[in-house]
């Protein structure tokens, strides 16, 4: 589904990013693991060409992300808050991306209903803009934002941090849901070690901006991680 | 912000200068013309004020925690709102106009005069604190003065008659000086104690947040991939201060024709300053809101950057949003009719010129401008000198000189009518070039594409 081919980033002649070669198969749940600098925002920013490689490249779906468009008729991505429209409700915002993707609001109400437990009552109808959520709940519109139109590759830069403890687990259990089905592909960066081995098939640890392990969770996994980490 | 600043500057510092030789000129007793207008003069700057200068509140936030007394970071604040831009402008007017009324003759307790000029305008500093987000306060003094202004048009009662000998004793009675500065004392006093005891992230401190209801603006849907750009740019316009401020801007441009049409300015009585007066009447919000497409939607760029969007319907929404107000500004500026139909003609060649060339223009200009929009703030909302570059200013000055030399090569040759039908047919020209215009703002906004997500992220 993805290659990544002798990608890399640089700033000022300092490299912040350098894959050789990486290659996520379709359906599976990506997790990106890291210190803060460690280069999963630069990683997943490149995905979305946002920002240019140096050098390198990205394919999708054989795709080349930087050349050609068309990769976001099937990705969807929530990095920041700068991916919410801080002056819609949550209610307009769904509706706004979904008519983007093509669903009718008849489509987002009926796929907004799955995720009431989620939002635990503080998203929808509560008279509130975007800009005037707190971080965790415009966290939690922006991630099931990003689900609307049955998108191929799903992208989410620390979804975890800032959500209330219920919120993480339910979390967890919609992209492990994801991660079921195989024409899906979940790509997550996290700093909290046991949520990534929770939902992801594979794990990858990024340090200064190079892949330093490559793993497929076991109940090894966490511990090998933490040992790493604290080294 | 420097060039606005540098902008009022001087027309404060030129009206300071010549406004005694003006009224002079005009036959008024200069002094005592200022006195009587000084009233609207101070409600004036209150009103400003109300709007645009920004109440330091957020400000004491970081001071909250650490060791600094109370009544230390209530001063602190108080005083730091003493020199905002708001007040020194002043000086520019009251100083140089003191200068000259010394050099006429007046005596030196002239200065006491304009000292107490300025008191006033730093008692309306501490009003406009007090006053701030309470609305129902601030519109029932202007009300007030509203009805006085009636009054004083139809000669009922003049309040000018109470305002000239009032601000005049400032000069005639120096001790009378010790007025103003009375309320100022009391004002900061009053002032200190409102903002010591709201100190706190709920009371004082708190941001404001608007009930919001979800509007779904159905009846756009029937435009489909337009309709859903549209509904976000009109949400964007109802919802947020500096839009709202721009829409306010695009209707003071509608009256900004009577400085032309009512021959009230000689300068303007030439024929090529009708085209130029119908392209900003009919354009206001073409301008203020075309030249910063697309800073709009700067907060959220990587979202429209990422999602399944084609730049051409984004633009599209953009450019018929600027058809539709340049439409209903030409229909609300009907009024102009009242002066004849042919300086309503000049409005209706400078709307049609407007749609078919300037919405084109202010788009291509607008694509080289990568200053994000706090959209929740008026901060920057009168020129920002990022926004003034020299690709820019080539984009802007046809959408004026063109129009203006264009009716003045018909003008002189075969008459006015054939001005307009140029200018006219320049506009309908315009139009002919639409998808290729859209196409070249495309390629330069993909061009721009990282530079311009990277100039966004910088926080105004």
């Amino acid at each position: 589904m993805i290659h990544v081919n002798n990608l890399s980033k640089k700033y000022n002649g300092t490299t912040v990013l350098h894959i050789e070669n990486l290659e996520i198969p379709k359906g599976q749940s990506f997790g990106l693991v890291g210190n803060n600098g460690a280069g999963k925002t630069t990683f997943f920013s490149l995905l979305l060409d946002l920002i240019q490689p140096s050098s390198g490249k990205i394919t999708s779906n054989n795709i080349q992300i930087n050349t050609d468009e068309s990769w976001k008729v099937f990705t969807t991505s929530f990095l920041d808050e700068s991916f919410l429209i801080g002056y819609l409700t949550p209610e307009e915002y769904f509706y706004f991306i979904g008519e983007l993707r093509g669903w009718n609001k008849a489509d987002v109400d009926a796929f907004l209903t799955k995720y009431e437990d989620f939002f635990n009552g503080e998203i929808l109808n509560n008279k509130k803009y975007l800009r005037d959520l707190s971080k965790g709940n415009a966290k939690k519109a922006g991630i099931i934002g990003a689900l609307i139109g049955n998108p191929e590759i799903i992208i989410l830069d620390e979804p975890f941090a800032n959500l209330d403890p219920t919120t993480q687990i339910r979390l967890k259990k919609i992209i492990k849901s994801l991660a079921e089905d195989s024409n899906t592909t979940v790509l997550v960066s996290s700093h909290d070690l046991q949520h990534t081995v929770e939902v992801s098939d594979r794990i990858v640890v990024l340090e200064k901006g190079n892949i330093v392990k490559d793993l497929v969770p076991t109940t090894e996994t966490l511990k090998e991680l933490e040992e790493f980490f604290s080294a | 912000m420097i060039l606005g600043a540098l902008y009022f500057m001087s027309m404060f510092l030129l009206l300071g200068f010549g406004s005694y030789h003006i009224l002079e000129k005009a036959g008024q007793n200069p002094f005592d013309t200022i006195n009587s207008f000084a009233l609207y003069y101070l409600l004036v700057d209150l009103v400003i004020r109300f709007f645009f200068q920004k109440m330091p509140t957020l400000s004491i936030r970081p001071f909250l925690n650490q060791n600094v007394k109370k009544n230390n970071i209530v001063r602190f604040v108080l005083n730091k709102t003493m020199l905002s831009f708001f007040n020194f402008i002043h000086w520019f007017f009251f100083i140089p106009f003191t200068i000259t009324l010394v050099m006429k003759g007046y005596t030196g307790t002239a200065w006491i005069w304009c000292i107490s000029m300025l008191l006033f305008v730093y008692i309306n500093n501490f009003l406009a604190i007090l006053i701030d987000k309470k609305d129902a306060v601030f519109y029932t003094i202007v009300g007030i003065f509203a009805i006085f202004g009636v009054l004083q048009y139809y000669s009922i009662f003049d309040i000018s008659l109470y305002s000239n000998p009032f601000f005049a004793s400032f000069y005639k009675y120096s001790f009378w000086a010790l007025i103003p500065i009375a309320i100022l004392a009391l004002l900061y006093y009053l002032n200190f104690k409102f903002f010591k005891s709201n100190l706190y992230l709920d009371a004082g401190l708190s941001i404001e947040q608007n009930l919001a209801t979800t509007e779904n603006l159905t009846f756009l849907d029937q435009f489909g991939k337009l309709g859903t750009f549209l509904k976000n740019d009109i949400r964007l316009l109802k919802r947020n201060k500096r839009a709202k401020t721009t829409l306010l801007m695009s209707v003071m441009f509608l009256f900004y024709g009577l400085l032309f049409f009512t021959n009230s300015i000689e300068a303007y009585n030439a024929p090529v300053w009708k085209i130029f007066a119908g392209i900003f009447v009919s354009g206001g919000f073409l301008f203020n809101f075309g030249q910063f497409v697309p800073s709009w939607d700067s907060s959220y760029y990587p979202l429209m950057m990422t999602q399944n969007i084609t730049y051409k319907d984004y633009l599209s929404s953009k450019w018929w949003l600027m058809v539709i107000a340049t439409t209903v500004s030409t229909l609300l500026a009907s009024l102009y009719l009242f002066f004849g139909i042919e300086t309503y003609l000049a409005i209706l060649t400078g709307a049609i010129f407007n749609i078919g060339v300037n919405s084109h223009l202010v788009l291509l200009g607008g694509a080289y401008i990568k200053t994000p929009i706090d959209l929740t703030s008026n901060k920057n909302a009168f020129g920002d000198k990022k926004a003034f570059n020299v690709k820019t200013l080539l984009i802007s000055l046809p959408k004026l000189l063109l129009p203006m030399l264009v009716y003045a090569i018909g003008h002189y040759t075969l008459g006015w009518q054939f001005g307009y039908l140029l200018v006219a047919l320049l506009g309908i020209l315009g139009f002919a070039f639409k998808n290729k215009v859209f196409q070249i703002i495309e390629s330069i906004y993909k061009k721009e594409k990282y530079i311009t997500l990277e100039a966004y992220k910088q926080k105004g």
